[in-house]
């Protein structure tokens, strides 16, 4: 392609993985729908291997049962266990939407989840609860994917044909709880009725309460999801979805409701299109807070730009954040080196070209990769600055280049539920966060550096 | 839920199977359920057979460790523990085959043996452990082939790892396949021996926070060597030499248990239990220690040790125990050893244990453990959040101890908190690591931010 070096990963072994298993993805869609509870089909560990990936992100209780197969179920079946999983967890729970998503050990059994569901809810008489399973074997995609699948499989599960209404479709890839409060705060600035899908913004960042809540109050209700189909228009933010994993395309296609996708709103750009759509006729106006909040910005960005023109950034991380973060970083004069994704993704090359076109360094673009080829291409690159998730701490530790923490997971600093990246508010977060890690690297090393230069080495 | 779980006289299960699993302290044997696989649904808080080997295994630095399997397994277990090296930082790094959805339909051992050959050419480790996982266990693999004729290739010692996660959801299980893996690794190789020397071995003790090297000055002070940790700062080389130990002192028993035996067998050795955790087990240990060498020279300077250490924290830990007295506590760990330890340590602080439970206990130990508690404190297999919180609220507890998914759950509860698991990254071990302790338990316990969570309760959303 134009503008970029591709390099997928020439070797088989993965060392220092970039990327999180599929069924985690779903966990944090259904996280987001109201009243809802999770079922891992499949061996005890990944449910809490899942658990423990979010409770160092979120600081929050995040429960996954397991229907906890053993050997013997991995040869005569699972549905037993999972009947009884799914009886244990209504009686502790209460919970009126049950997903229950595949692992690689039920997926390679090769379990038929529809007819056991069908015979559980066929033995038990069931009212008043919704089973909504979800095959995310990770041997076929990562936490991404898993992500869009599930609320993908929840809109199919609830959407009903509608009498048209007023009220958006807002559908987020998986981002921030902050991000998801503030793209809300944006939606109701400017008066726009809207139901957004997955709304974990409550649900995984719970304010103190005294209590543990089992199922927490919070995310999208059913309800809402079912009169989806007769919204104007979709608002997804995720460019760089699938086709067959998109519930925005699967709104469009079964019920003829627009698709508008944009993309994550990080970067004046970015935001200007959010805020434009909302402003079309009948969507809502724009409010003087976000012109201040934009004004803020770009004052910030006249201030900041020479320091930001030092950046040699690598940006890793979901297919979605990368794109978004590589528009804001290019935006700002501090285009990245080396651009990099666990995932393997369809549409991010085509995407990138023309966000790198007028970059001078052309970027290696890597996807599918670990972090063993980010490190060698980070320093072949000379990168001095990275953005991502937890994953690239040995970039600092071995090679000196600090992480702006931005995405999944972050389980080396507080925090990760509350890290802000949309909106004008949220942009001005992350590019002072950005520029501030560069003048922190550089208040620390010029002097030395000079002198060595100049002094040590000509003496 | 309130229905279920409301009833605060008895401690009660909130699910009715898993009644069994829960007790009443008190000198009486406790009849409770451990070891039984966890209940489908119960929100267990385990883990899975390859997790226990890889913990186990983590620790041995120059090894590579390469995880057979998607990606998953890998990814959650990549840096997993604090364990620290003196020397190389190979073990940090996380190797996956990352099999897809084709070695999945047509079998994985060709990748395996890529990845295999691929790691050797970058790398030249000493050894590289291949642990099977949930699909490579169960299409059939077979990485005990590909591992002998790996070695064989290489003249390096590629172990194979039998940890299939559905083998079963109690660790211990997989501490058993790395026991078996470091048997495989340390037993010389034929013609070859090791010659038995004065040193001990130090099994089930991980370098957390720098435990290992604490514990070696200890030692040395005493005119005893350690011959290899069992794993903490490991290499490859120095576990061979295992056999030349005279004496091995075994802490983590519930993963060690089956070496120690093992060792005996096959070279000989003795083994002693040791527990380092706490100024009182500290003692006991080096004292026993001693004892087994026999050699009035070394308890004389064990006693210097003893006494001198002991009177430098009497004073710190007095000024603890003025603060804790009378406190609360709850432990929730994976070990049985490291609950015992817990509840010893505080108690010399003064502090009540109302609730003890573990992942992984045998009915012994739970017998032990109810021995040391009064009849009012509760003690729970295999807990979930459900029941850890109906006992946390009921029992009034002050501070938890435990691991990271207990933390968020003490949090929300407005409970202190005392990270005692494998990514902590204080040294807890010895007469320092007690003071250590102590301290966390008081920052945590009196700190003042619970006032305010007390006084400001926060809007109910929703």
């Amino acid at each position: 392609m134009d503008g970029t070096h591709q390099t997928g990963r020439a070797r088989q072994v993965n060392e220092n993985q970039c990327q999180m298993c599929m069924p985690l993805g779903g966990v944090i869609a259904f996280k987001g729908i109201e009243n809802a509870m999770v079922i891992s089909h499949g061996s005890q560990g990944c449910s809490t291997y899942m658990r423990l990936a979010n409770v160092e992100h979120f600081n929050e209780p995040v429960d996954i049962a397991s229907s906890g197969l053993n050997e013997k179920q991995t040869i005569y079946g699972g549905e037993t266990n999972l009947k009884k999983a799914i009886d244990n967890v209504l009686r502790v729970y209460q919970s009126n939407v049950l997903g229950i998503l595949t692992t690689c050990l039920s997926e390679t059994m090769g379990e038929d989840l529809d007819r056991i569901i069908a015979s559980y809810a066929k033995e038990r008489n069931l009212v008043g609860l919704d089973i909504i399973p979800v095959p995310t074997p990770s041997y076929s995609g990562s936490h991404t994917d898993g992500f869009w699948a599930a609320t993908r499989a929840v809109i199919a599960r609830y959407a009903r044909p509608t009498e048209k209404h007023h009220r958006i479709n807002v559908i987020i890839p998986h981002i921030s709880p902050a991000d998801i409060r503030e793209i809300k705060r944006i939606l109701g600035m400017a008066g726009v009725e809207y139901t957004l899908v997955p709304d974990y913004s409550v649900t995984l960042d719970r304010p103190y309460g005294g209590r543990y809540q089992k199922v927490p109050p919070g995310g999208t209700r059913t309800e809402d999801i079912a009169r989806m189909p007769g919204a104007p228009l979709t608002l997804q933010f995720g460019l760089t979805c699938p086709d067959i994993l998109s519930p925005g395309r699967f709104l469009e296609e079964h019920f003829g409701v627009p698709l508008v996708n944009l993309p994550l709103p990080i970067g004046v750009e970015a935001v200007d299109r959010f805020v434009d759509t909302l402003r079309k006729p009948g969507h809502g106006v724009v409010p003087d807070q976000l012109a201040l909040e934009r004004g803020w910005l770009l004052d910030a960005m006249a201030d900041s730009h020479k320091y930001n023109a030092e950046g040699r950034p690598v940006i890793y991380g979901e297919p979605e954040l990368v794109y978004a973060f590589t528009r804001v970083c290019t935006e700002n004069g501090a285009p990245p080196v080396v651009i990099a994704s666990g995932t393997k993704n369809s549409r991010l090359v085509g995407l990138l070209v023309p966000v790198l076109a007028d970059v001078e360094d052309t970027p290696v673009l890597l996807e599918e990769t670990d972090f063993a080829t980010i490190d060698e291409a980070a320093v072949l690159a000379g990168v001095n600055i990275a953005v991502g998730h937890s994953g690239g701490k040995f970039l600092t530790e071995r090679r000196g280049i600090p992480v702006v923490r931005v995405g999944f997971p972050v389980h080396d600093r507080t925090g990760g539920q509350r890290i802000l990246s949309v909106g004008y508010a949220g942009t001005l977060s992350f590019l002072d966060r950005f520029t501030n890690t560069l003048l922190e690297a550089k208040y620390a090393s010029y002097r030395t550096e000079i002198k060595e230069r100049l002094l040590t080495r000509s003496c | 839920m309130e229905d279920l779980c409301a009833v605060p006289s008895a401690p009660d299960a909130c699910i009715s199977e898993r009644q069994n699993s829960i007790a009443s302290g008190g000198k009486n044997k406790t009849g409770i359920h451990c070891t039984d696989d966890s209940l489908a649904g119960s929100v267990s808080q385990r883990a899975c057979v390859f997790c226990g080997a890889r913990v186990v295994l983590n620790p041995v630095t120059d090894a590579v460790h390469l995880v057979h399997g998607p990606i998953g397994c890998a990814t959650y277990t990549w840096d997993i523990r604090g364990s620290l090296s003196s020397g190389s930082e190979m073990y940090r790094n996380s190797f996956s085959t990352d099999m897809k959805e084709h070695d999945v339909v047509f079998g994985g051992e060709k990748k395996l043996v890529a990845c295999i050959d691929e790691i050797v050419e970058k790398y030249h480790p000493p050894a590289i452990f291949v642990y099977a996982t949930c699909v490579s266990g169960m299409i059939g693999d077979d990485i005990i082939a590909v591992s002998k004729a790996a070695s064989a290739r290489y003249g390096i010692d590629v172990v194979p790892v039998e940890s299939s996660g559905f083998i079963s959801g109690n660790k211990v299980v997989g501490y058993r396949a790395a026991a078996e893996a470091l048997m495989k690794l340390i037993t010389p190789k034929d013609g070859e021996s090791v010659e038995k020397t004065r040193k001990l071995n130090f099994l089930g003790e991980y370098n957390l926070g720098g435990e290992t090297w604490l514990i070696r000055n200890y030692l040395a002070e005493m005119g005893i060597e350690i011959n290899v940790a069992f794993t903490g700062d490991s290499t490859v080389a120095a576990l061979k030499q295992a056999p030349g130990a005279c004496l091995n002192i075994v802490q983590c028993t519930g993963s060690m248990h089956w070496v120690a035996a093992n060792l005996e067998k096959k070279f000989g050795t003795p083994s002693m239990s040791v527990n380092f955790f706490g100024a009182e087990n500290t003692t006991e240990s080096l004292r026993r220690i001693a004892a087994f060498y026999d050699d009035p020279a070394i308890t004389r300077r064990t006693e210097v040790l003893v006494a001198r250490e002991t009177e430098r924290i009497r004073l710190v830990i007095q000024r603890y125990r003025k603060k804790l007295a009378g406190k609360r506590a709850a432990i929730y760990v994976g070990g049985a050893y490291k609950a015992v330890a817990i509840i010893r340590q505080l108690r010399e602080l003064g502090m009540e244990i109302v609730l003890t439970g573990t992942q992984t206990g045998k009915k012994e130990e739970y017998d032990d453990i109810s021995g040391m508690l009064d009849k009012n404190a509760v003690i729970i297999d295999d807990a979930n959040p459900a029941e850890l919180e109906k006992f946390l609220i009921e029992k009034r507890v002050d501070v938890m101890a435990g691991g990271v998914k207990e933390r968020v759950l003490a949090y929300k509860l407005g409970i202190g908190f005392v990270d005692h698991n494998h990514d902590r990254k204080e040294c807890l071990a010895g007469f320092e690591g007690s003071v250590t302790f102590a301290h966390e338990v008081y920052v945590t316990t009196c700190s003042p931010v619970w006032k305010q969570l007390e006084l400001t309760l926060a809007p109910e959303v929703g």
